[in-house]
């Protein structure tokens, strides 16, 4: 365990980057969990005499065009986008994961109807499939958080699959099977725990993928609805007023956004390195 | 070009059969999921009882869904793909007339891709580890991070609200240019047929902020495959003979070493396709681009789920043609899979 945690620490001197990315991870989570009892403001309640308002330091991000403090909404934001990207990466995890180890496992008909599935997924343009999908099963949160989940599912489909087939005539497994081990124990507490590593960094550059494919819906009208605070609706209310010249609508919604995506997409890299054993050093 | 070739086309279009069908298999199951009675919908509010059950009738609905299935192949074939509610138009002239438009800015938008992200890759691979390797690897994590919406709001603001350089973010062409005759539907194209050098230039004005930001959104996964493919291919021995044998830098980069990198690069180019696609919606809906993604945003938000669907199925099977087309590109362009087939 030890080694672990000095290998950890290594790969965090090495890489300062990491750090950071850990660290703004930790940020987003607790404002996820705290947000909205610390803003300074309502996030819904409107002033319009005080409407488009630029920046000050009673409203650092300014106000939008009902006057609604911009920062307060931005932080409040956080929770339902991540609680949109989470359980959509959780969902298709859960389900790719094991449709990929049942797939790599058992081979014949089975991983080739597996593989049928990811491949009728993947031969849609991702986010054109999510559309389609929001659109026939009703435009609400929880269809936003199933469709994120199906066009994510092939990646894990996938890695699970390739990951399982590698390791089915390993050592370890044959040892499990001769003392006495059913095949759900076996893929359940022996195969799963060693493709996990691998599958981490995925989640997390999922997140990330997870968190911009719903900001994207809902920039286009599908999933949350205004007044409800999330990024990518602000965004799309800011563009009515970006031509005229009032930037901060979009500008703060847009940028913190951005970091989150980006903050995970490094996380993806950092874990990377943390389970890569090539670079275990 | 032999009959081997010949015969690698005709294996990939088998190939292709499978994920076409798929599509629209998939495309017609999810009008059937479609939230409320179907009938109801297209009688009208005001419909009676008898009225939607007639709708259901000449809807095909009262049908077993298998029936109904072939009914919609039929129609298909038929380049049928329905009545939109809102324009009122078949669904199917609807998206030609404006497919050309969302061609012109996906491509524009991959070609500067690919004109960025190739010499990026190469300059990077060929100074691992210097301030362009460094540099080429913070634009490709920031790339990826990009929405894209955000990124063309970001551009217009700055170069069309604070630097006047860009025309308003409305559409394909401003007020004052008349558009040429229609022959290809890609306006630069047509301009140039016509000789209007004019339009050409109010045109290429509008597609320009749109296509760059496409292009950025796409820079990243081109540069960092570019990268890391001439890497491998850098490294290797028949560069390392070359590099022995007294050859031109260029030459080693660009016949020897860029021709094998490219591989790689071509294989990403589905996986950016599928991306493209999907943000072309966005990017469509930013920029006021009459395209078939702005289309479709408009029919979804007024609930009209003919156009919906045909534009999910006209993506879908660009989609899979494009990945086709990069299929028997690799053929082309690597003599082995060539000789394989």
């Amino acid at each position: 365990m030890s080694a672990t945690t000095r290998h950890i620490r290594y790969v965090l001197a090495e890489n300062p980057v990491t750090g950071l990315a850990f660290a703004g991870f930790a940020l987003l989570i607790i404002l996820a969990l705290i947000g909205p009892d610390i803003v300074p403001f309502d996030p819904l309640a409107s002033a319009t005499d005080d409407a488009l308002h630029p920046p000050t330091w009673m409203h650092p991000f300014g106000t939008d065009h009902l006057g609604r403090d911009i920062f307060s909404r931005v932080v409040v934001a956080t929770r339902i986008d991540m609680q949109i990207s989470i359980a959509a990466v959780a969902l298709s995890f859960v389900f790719g994961s094991t449709l990929g180890l049942i797939g790599g496992w058992y081979g014949g008909p089975i991983d080739r109807a597996v593989g049928r599935l990811v491949d009728t997924i993947m031969a849609f343009p991702l986010f054109v499939l999510a559309m389609g999908i929001v659109a026939a099963l009703g435009n609400s949160v929880a269809n936003i958080v199933y469709a994120t989940a199906i066009i994510n599912l092939p990646f894990y489909a996938r890695m699970a699959r390739t990951e399982t087939s590698a390791r089915r005539e390993a050592g370890f497994v044959e040892a499990a099977r001769l003392s006495g081990n059913d095949d759900g124990r076996i893929l359940m507490f022996h195969l799963f725990p060693n493709i996990l590593p691998p599958m981490m960094v995925q989640i997390s550059l999922n997140l990330g993928y997870a968190i911009l494919n719903a900001a994207g819906l809902s920039f286009i009208g599908l999933g949350v609805r205004p007044p409800t605070p999330e990024w990518g609706i602000m965004v799309a209310e800011g563009a009515n007023y970006i031509v005229s010249g009032e930037w901060w609508v979009a500008l703060f919604p847009g940028t913190v956004l951005m970091l989150a995506v980006f903050c995970f997409n490094l996380l993806g890299d950092g874990l990377r390195d943390i389970v890569d054993p090539r670079r275990r050093t | 070009m032999g009959p081997p070739f010949l015969r690698l086309i005709r294996r990939r279009l088998l190939g292709a059969l499978p994920s076409l069908v798929a599509v629209v298999v998939v495309t017609f199951l999810l009008t059937r999921a479609l939230p409320g009675d179907p009938a109801a919908y297209f009688a009208g509010p005001a419909a009676t009882p008898q009225a939607i059950e007639q709708v259901r009738k000449q809807l095909g609905l009262d049908r077993s869904l298998p029936v109904q299935f072939g009914a919609y192949l039929v129609a298909l074939a038929h380049g049928d793909f329905g009545k939109s509610l809102t324009t009122g138009q078949n669904v199917g002239d609807d998206i030609l007339a404006r497919l050309p438009a969302s061609i012109e800015l996906t491509l524009c938008g991959l070609i500067l891709a690919l004109v960025v992200a190739i010499p990026l890759g190469v300059a990077a691979a060929t100074r691992p580890g210097s301030w362009i390797d460094h540099s080429a690897r913070m634009v490709s994590t920031a790339g990826v991070s990009l929405p894209v919406f955000f990124t063309g709001l970001l551009l217009v603001y700055v170069f069309y609200y604070l630097l006047g350089w860009a025309p308003a973010p409305l559409g394909r062409l401003d007020l004052f240019s008349t558009a040429p005759p229609t022959v290809t539907g890609l306006l630069l194209v047509d301009c140039l047929i016509a000789g209007d050098f004019e339009t050409f230039r109010a045109a290429a004005a509008q597609l320009a902020l749109p296509s760059i930001t496409l292009g950025l959104f796409s820079v990243a996964p081109l540069a960092r495959m570019t990268r890391a493919s001439m890497l491998g291919v850098l490294s290797s021995d028949f560069v390392r003979t070359a590099r022995a044998s007294g050859l031109s830098t260029y030459t080693i980069l660009v016949t020897y070493a860029l021709r094998n990198a490219l591989l790689p690069v071509v294989t990403t180019l589905g996986m950016v396709f599928s991306f493209l696609l999907g943000a072309n919606v966005l990017v469509e809906k930013v920029f006021a681009w009459p395209g078939i993604g702005s289309y479709a945003i408009e029919a979804l938000i007024a609930s009209d789920y003919a156009p919906v669907q045909g534009f999910i199925l006209t993506m879908a099977v660009m989609y899979v043609g494009l990945n086709l087309a990069i299929d028997l590109l690799y053929g082309l362009i690597d003599p082995r899979v060539r000789i394989e087939a």
